[in-house]
C-alpha cells in the first residue's frame, strides 16, 4: 500500500487521499457568519497568558515559560530560569583546582566528560600542562561515547514530547550501554570525576577496547533503526518540518552554536575550526542542514552520532602507548606503588592532597564543542591554590536566546517541538 | 588569535579607547575606557569579530577598580577570538548595554541572557538593557552573589541541632 496516491488530475498526485479529504475541510467554514456563536468580544483576537512549567515533563527539567497566545498561536515568550541554580560557580572559589572538577561536572548533567574537559583544559593552559597524547585520546573516547549518551537522552525525550514514547525505551536501551562503558572504564556511571588536571585518572581497563568495539559495531545499526522509525512516520515530519525556522543569520546574532547553527547551514564545530585535544587526528565530518527547521536539528544530531562513532572507532584504533597522565608531579598524583618506596612521591602525594597545585595568575578562555554547542570555560586565576573566578559559557544558556523568536508566531504544539529540538539542559542553564 | 603585532595594529586603529593590551596564553585581550563599549565593540564588528560567543564577569576584590565585564567575540571566517575587557568600581558599577538600541542597530543581542547574568552576580548595571531583572537568582535576592567579598553559606540552614534557636511562627 503505496502512501502515494494515484493521481489523474496530476496537481497533488504527492498527497494521499486521506490527506486530501482532511486538507479539503478548513475551519473558514467556521468564519461564515452565523456558525459559531460569538461572545461580546472577538474570541480570536483575545490574549491569553499561560503559565508553562517549570514542573511540566515537556520543559526538559524545570524552565517556566510564560507564553501568551492568541487562539494557539504564540504571540510571546518569557523563558524564567535559575530553579535549579546551586550556586556551582560560588562553590569553585572554594576549593583547590582538582577539587573543583566533580563540581563543575555536575552542571551541564548529560555532558559531564565535556565540563571537565573544559575546566582541565582551562587549567592545563593556564599552567602550562603537557597532556600526554594517550590521555588525549581516551579523552575523546570518553567525550564522543557522551556525545552519544547525550544526543540519545535528547532524541528519547524529544520523541516522547512528540507523542511516540516508545522511542524513549529504544533510545535508552542503547545508553545503557554507554554507561556500562563509562562504569567499566570510569568506576561511575555519571559525573565520574574521569578527567583530571594532566589527563585523566585511570587507564581502560583490560577488555575494555572488544566491549567498546562491539558496541561501536552495534550503534550504527541502531541509529539507522530509530532514523527509520521517525523518518517513516507521517505525523513526526508533519510535526518537525518547517516548524521552528530560524535563519543562521538570527541564530548567529543570539550567540546560538551546536547543532542549532549547523542544521541552518552554518558548519561551525569547534573540533575543525580549532582543534583541541588532538581533534585534528581524526577524520570525520560536519552534518548540516539546510533550513534550519526542527527536521533539520534531528537530522544534524542523528548524523552525529554516526560521525562520533566513527570518531571512536578511530581513536580506539590509533590509541598511542604511553602514560595516561603528566608525569609532571606538581599537578598530577604519583602512582600508588611509588608512595611505599619514594619519600619525594610520598611529600608530592600530601601537598596535592591537602593543599592543592598552584596555579601562575592569569586569565583564560577555553571552549569546546559539547552536545549544544560552544561551552566554554572563563577561568581567572590570582596565583593560589584554588581558583579565583569560574565561569561556564554553558551553550543551554545562550541558545535559549533565540527560543522565543524560533517559536513566535507558530502553534503552541510547535513550540514544544521546538523546544525539544533545542535540547535545553537546565543545570546547565541555571548551574 | 590574532597575534602580538596583529593586537598592537587593533589597539591603534582602536585609538585612546584601548587603556592596554595583553597577550597571554596565545589569548589577544583589550582593556578598554568602559564609556567606549559600544563603539569599540561595533569597530571591532567591522573587522570581522562579528560573534560575541561569551560574556563573563569578574570582581577583582580587593584591586580597584574591581567589577570587570569581558567579551569574548569570535571571527567565524578566520577562526580568531578577541577578549575585551572593561572594569568599573563597584560604587559605580554602570557599563553602557551591547544590546541593539535602535530598530536598524544589529547590536549584540547574544548579550540578553548575559548581561543579566553579570547584573545579577556582579551588579554590573548595564544602561539601555530593556529588561534587566535578575535571572538566577529570585527576584527579590538582596547582594550580589558572586562578588568576592559575598559569603559563602550566607543563608541559615534549617537542621534539628540549631532550628529551636530560631524565630518560630506564634502556635
Amino acid at each position: 500500500m503505496s502512501p502515494v496516491e494515484q493521481d489523474t488530475s496530476g496537481q497533488s498526485s504527492d498527497i494521499s487521499e486521506y490527506r486530501r479529504r482532511e486538507q479539503s475541510i478548513t475551519i473558514s467554514e467556521l468564519e461564515r457568519p452565523g456558525a459559531l456563536p460569538r461572545g461580546d468580544g472577538d474570541a480570536r483576537q483575545e490574549l491569553l497568558t499561560l503559565n508553562f512549567g517549570p514542573h511540566h515533563p515537556a520543559t526538559h527539567g524545570v524552565l517556566r515559560l510564560l507564553v501568551t497566545l492568541q487562539g494557539e498561536v504564540v504571540r510571546d515568550i518569557k523563558p524564567i530560569v535559575g530553579y535549579v541554580h546551586t550556586g556551582i560557580e560560588k562553590t569553585a572559589e572554594d576549593k583547590a583546582y582538582w577539587k573543583v572538577i566533580p563540581v563543575v561536572e555536575r552542571m551541564d548533567y548529560l555532558a559531564y566528560h565535556f565540563n571537565a574537559m573544559t575546566f582541565c583544559g582551562a587549567v592545563e593552559t593556564l599552567a602550562e600542562v603537557e597532556v600526554p597524547r594517550r590521555a588525549q585520546y581516551l579523552r575523546v573516547i570518553h567525550m564522543e561515547l557522551n556525545r552519544i549518551m547525550s544526543h540519545l537522552v535528547w532524541l528519547g525525550t524529544s520523541a516522547l514530547d512528540l507523542g511516540a514514547i516508545s522511542m524513549f525505551w529504544y533510545c535508552f536501551r542503547e545508553r545503557e550501554k554507554v554507561l556500562d562503558l563509562f562504569e567499566m572504564s570510569t568506576g561511575q556511571r555519571m559525573h565520574t570525576r574521569y578527567f583530571q588536571v594532566g589527563g585523566v585518572i585511570e587507564d581502560i581497563p583490560r577488555g575494555y577496547g572488544e566491549k567498546l568495539a562491539a558496541f561501536l559495531e552495534e550503534m550504527p545499526s541502531r541509529v539507522e533503526q530509530y532514523r527509520a522509525l521517525l523518518h517513516s512516520n507521517e505525523i513526526v515530519l508533519a510535526r518537525l518540518r518547517g516548524t521552528g525556522q530560524l535563519d543562521a543569520e538570527r541564530l548567529l546574532a543570539f550567540g546560538v552554536t551546536g547543532p542549532l547553527l549547523r542544521a541552518a547551514g552554518n558548519p561551525w564545530d569547534l573540533r575543525k575550526a580549532e582543534p583541541y585535544c588532538s581533534y585534528e587526528d581524526f577524520d570525520f565530518k560536519i552534518p548540516v542542514g539546510t533550513v534550519g527547521d526542527n527536521y533539520d536539528r534531528f537530522n544534524v544530531r542523528f548524523a552525529e552520532m554516526d560521525e562520533s562513532v566513527a570518531i571512536i572507532g578511530q581513536a580506539l584504533a590509533g590509541l598511542p602507548e604511553g602514560p595516561f597522565i603528566t608525569s609532571d608531579r606538581k599537578v598530577a598524583l604519583p602512582p600508588r606503588h611509588e608512595l611505599a618506596t619514594s619519600m619525594e612521591a610520598l611529600i608530592h602525594h600530601f601537598k596535592l592532597v591537602t593543599e592543592g597545585f598552584r596555579v601562575p595568575p592569569g586569565e583564560v578562555y577555553y571552549p569546546i564543542e559539547s552536545p549544544r554547542g560552544e561551552l566554554g570555560c572563563w577561568l581567572r586565576s590570582d596565583g593560589s591554590a584554588k581558583p579565583a573566578r569560574v565561569h561556564m559559557r554553558d551553550p543551554s544558556f545562550v541558545n535559549l536566546q533565540a527560543f522565543s523568536e524560533m517559536a513566535e508566531g507558530g502553534y503552541i504544539a510547535d513550540m514544544i517541538a521546538t523546544l525539544a529540538a533545542l535540547d535545553p539542559i537546565l543545570g546547565g542553564i541555571d548551574r | 588569535m590574532p597575534d602580538a603585532t596583529g593586537l598592537e595594529l587593533i589597539r591603534q586603529e582602536l585609538g585612546s579607547a584601548v587603556l592596554e593590551t595583553s597577550f597571554f596564553r596565545e589569548r589577544a585581550t583589550l582593556v578598554i575606557e568602559p564609556q567606549g563599549i559600544r563603539s569599540v565593540l561595533a569597530q571591532l564588528r567591522q573587522k570581522g569579530y562579528s560573534f560575541m560567543a561569551s560574556l563573563h564577569g569578574v570582581d577583582y576584590y580587593p584591586e580597584e577598580p574591581r567589577l570587570g565585564v569581558i567579551y569574548e567575540l569570535l571571527d567565524m571566517g578566520r577562526q580568531d577570538r578577541i577578549s575585551v575587557k572593561l572594569r568599573v568600581p563597584s560604587e559605580a558599577a554602570e557599563v553602557d548595554s551591547a544590546l541593539p538600541e535602535l530598530p536598524g542597530d544589529p547590536g549584540w543581542p547574544a548579550a540578553i541572557h548575559q548581561e543579566r547574568e553579570v547584573y545579577d552576580m556582579f551588579g554590573v548595571r548595564f544602561r539601555g538593557h530593556a529588561d534587566l531583572r535578575r535571572i538566577l537568582m529570585p527576584e527579590d535576592y538582596e547582594g550580589y552573589p558572586q562578588r568576592r567579598d559575598f559569603p559563602q553559606g550566607g543563608e541559615p540552614v534549617f537542621f534539628t541541632y540549631n532550628d529551636p534557636q530560631q524565630p518560630r511562627a506564634p502556635g
